[in-house]
């Protein structure tokens, strides 16, 4: 039921997305984040001593994973709520189906989450007969389009304004046809007009969570427009779906994190709510739900404990790697083919549904390393990518003219004499051949690189071998 | 790692007496495709005050490293590591390559501790090139001309794992005759990635056409970088383009090299 990929045709997906006028247009807003994080960076002195911290609480909570787990069902349950471990996205839906039936549920409302993408819940909802709502305005706009998120913290950025517009159109039916909707707060006035209404009706309220504390057994959500706390307060039931690294110590840990959290992701000092829920109303509370849920997601994450990529688990999940990517930002998220875009997608993708099928992304980068350069809890983002590359060379995965070409050039580079000879001879023919232009515009044996652009010829005998020949032999 | 620059490992200063014997690892690109930068590090070292040799040598791997094929970069790193065994110092005209050296040879041979001990001490004494003459020798000036505005690309492995970022430009500020423009996005990939720039032909074409606009958006007549695979990608496609702007390596105008074409330009007695 996870997610169906389409990161096998990733070259394809880049094709169509570099094309698509619309979407370029609208991946521009995707390179704003980095001037406003790097702002966000330098008015706190010790952002970079805060990134540390922030690297080291995940370090050790992952380290005493299963302890802390086991602490934090106990803390849930104090506060008489209830702890569901889920090993795969069917187990998941499962849970979270059978929660919403046995309440008898029609209507769900749902706060942004990427989890919840992860496993199909709106699928496996609507394939059960209940309505589910994103109440996340980007969400919600990529629900009325019938896509899926192409950023992790900005699911809709790869939407005008004006594709907005249309689908509100489409959608409201009920609303004026002849309405003013020139202005964004008109837009916005609309979505909330809409969303009020579902917020009353639902029975269910979803949400993911960015920490799950074991300290008080709280989770928390950050959000921007406040509807994670309607979607929690009002229904009967709140759920909370989460994966199993969102797990933290303290509270006091939560605030380090949180601290580098917003700055990183979109340079805010801190996202407008930062909304802490602790197992369901109690007696004399004026609001919040009868039942409350956790439901912990594995879906492959424990196996990547204690291996090459266990640092992967520190993510956080604020964008900045997808935010800072050359890549991400000529082909923007739904180019990636799942759920998870960018640079932290490349690295996770394969580790949730295998190299064989998500091999591409991790071959799709630079190795600019801008990512690394900015994950607020140090991920050695490259350095993963790279593992995953070696994983496939191992399984003969990588594509044939790729391994060829490396083992003709192999054959070569491990005997430096013959290197030499054979480098000197090459370079002077083409040095030759490109002699009248300095460079060549089509090259047989270079045509992925001149199909784009020029090729600098050689300027002749190689910088060895005219060193040899002005001060003799070295060796 | 940090966005700028990382602060340069300490060195012993050089002794007054006896040059440092200087090994230079002169990369595959500037050997085949461009020996003038190979030529340029060399005067600019002999300037200042170092022995330079050339050890035999062939890649440093970094291609069958990020391609996933470690066996083989282990073995090209081997046989880097040996040639250089007996050069004080180890410089590249290159980020990217200097980079390998520097920072992946030690990560390669985590496993082997006697490789491993090699690796590092082999790390230990290898520079990138604009590095090696500010932070180790401590140059402060170049004595070169040239009449022109330039701006300089960042190379991501230079900028990022070496921290070469105020290096180039304090040593291109003392050229006399040179104005140096930053564009507005210098730490901005161009699209290169070895490799990439083929495997992902259309992605990189992308990538580097945002690049090319940047440098155009700079109003220079020259944009230097300390990579050639870099350069040659944005030189690649600035002819491409029609674009008058040239593409040279940061190296040549320090040393007063540009009489040299610039990259993928013609000689001047090239038309018989």
């Amino acid at each position: 039921m996870t997610a169906i990929a389409t990161t096998a045709e990733f070259k394809e997906n880049a094709h169509e997305a570099l094309h698509d006028a619309r979407l370029q247009r609208a991946l521009v807003h995707a390179r704003n984040f980095t001037g406003r994080r790097a702002a966000a960076a330098a008015r706190l002195p010790e952002f970079e001593a805060l990134r540390d911290s922030a690297r080291a609480i995940k370090d050790h909570t992952l380290a005493h994973l299963d302890l802390y787990l086991e602490a934090y069902e106990r803390k849930v349950v104090e506060a008489g709520g209830h702890v569901h471990y889920a090993q795969d996205a069917t187990e998941a839906l499962k849970i979270i189906l059978d929660l919403c039936r046995a309440r008898g549920a029609k209507s769900v409302t749902k706060g942004k989450s990427m989890i919840s993408e992860e496993i199909g819940l709106n699928e496996a909802l609507e394939a059960a007969g209940i309505e589910a709502v994103e109440t996340d305005l980007g969400e919600y706009i990529i629900q009325l389009r019938g896509e899926s998120p192409s950023h992790i913290i900005a699911p809709a950025i790869h939407v005008t304004k004006e594709d907005v517009v249309e689908d509100f159109r489409r959608v409201h039916r009920q609303l004026p046809p002849d309405r003013d909707l020139s202005q964004p707060e008109q837009i916005l006035a609309e979505a909330r007009g809409i969303l009020r209404q579902k917020f009353r009706a639902a029975d269910v309220g979803i949400t993911g969570a960015n920490f799950l504390v074991v300290e008080t057994g709280t989770s928390i959500i950050v959000t921007n427009e406040g509807n994670g706390d309607l979607t929690q307060i009002l229904p009967k039931t709140h759920i909370v779906v989460a994966s199993l690294e969102k797990i933290v110590p303290t509270l006091e840990d939560t605030a380090q994190i949180l601290r580098v959290l917003a700055r990183s992701a979109t340079g805010q000092d801190a996202s407008v709510y930062t909304t802490l829920s602790t197992g369901p109303a109690r007696p004399g509370d004026p609001d919040g739900p009868d039942a409350y849920h956790v439901v912990i997601l594995d879906n492959g994450r424990s196996n990547m404990l204690g291996g090459e990529f266990q640092d992967m688990l520190r993510c956080i999940r604020c964008g900045a790697c997808m935010n800072h990517c050359p890549v991400y930002h000529a082909v923007g998220g739904h180019a990636y083919g799942w759920v998870y875009p960018g640079p932290m997608g490349a690295v996770l993708t394969p580790s949730l549904i295998g190299v064989a099928e998500a091999g591409q992304l991790p071959n799709a980068s630079t190795f600019c390393g801008r990512c690394e350069a900015v994950c607020p809890v140090r991920i050695p983002l490259p350095n993963m990518m790279r593992h995953w590359r070696e994983r496939e060379f191992e399984r003969r995965l990588s594509p044939a003219p790729l391994r060829y070409g490396l083992g003709f050039w192999r054959f070569f580079a491990k005997r430096p004499a013959l290197y030499r000879l054979a480098t000197d001879l090459f370079s002077r023919a083409m040095g030759l051949a490109g002699r009248s232009k300095g460079r060549f515009s089509r090259a047989p044996f270079a045509s992925g690189w001149t199909k784009y652009r020029d090729l600098a010829a050689p300027e002749g005998a190689t910088f060895q071998s005219q060193w040899r020949a002005r001060s003799g032999a070295v060796k | 790692m940090t966005d700028a620059a990382a602060s340069p490992g300490q060195v012993p200063a050089p002794s007054p007496s006896k040059p440092p014997r200087v090994g230079l690892f002169v990369t595959c690109l500037v050997d085949i495709i461009r020996p003038t930068v190979g030529f340029a590090a060399v005067k600019l070292l002999e300037g200042a005050g170092c022995k330079v040799v050339v050890p035999s040598q062939t890649c440093c791997g970094q291609p069958a490293y990020n391609a996933g094929d470690r066996e083989t970069a282990k073995t090209l790193a081997a046989q880097a590591i040996d040639a250089f065994t007996d050069c004080d110092y180890v410089v590249a005209p290159s980020g990217s390559c200097g980079g390998m050296l520097a920072t992946h040879y030690p990560d390669l041979f985590k496993s082997e501790p006697e490789m491993a001990a090699k690796a590092e001490a082999f790390a230990a004494k290898t520079h990138e090139l604009m590095s090696f003459l500010v932070d180790v020798l401590g140059v402060e000036k170049v004595a070169a001309q040239y009449n022109g505005v330039v701006t300089y690309h960042d190379s991501c492995a230079g900028l990022r794992e070496l921290g070469v970022k105020a290096q180039p430009r304090k040593l291109l500020n003392s050229v006399e005759g040179l104005k140096l423009v930053e564009s507005e996005e210098s730490e901005t990939c161009c699209g290169f990635g070895g490799l990439f720039a083929v495997k992902y032909g259309e992605l990189s074409d992308a990538i580097v056409q945002r690049k090319c606009a940047d440098i155009g958006s700079a109003n220079a007549d020259t944009v230097l970088a300390g990579d050639l695979g870099c350069l040659m990608n944005m030189a690649g496609k600035l002819q491409r383009e029609g674009s008058l702007v040239k593409a040279r390596h940061v190296a040549e105008i320090l040393a007063g090299m540009s009489d040299a074409p610039a990259i993928g330009e013609p000689r001047k007695d090239g038309a018989r």
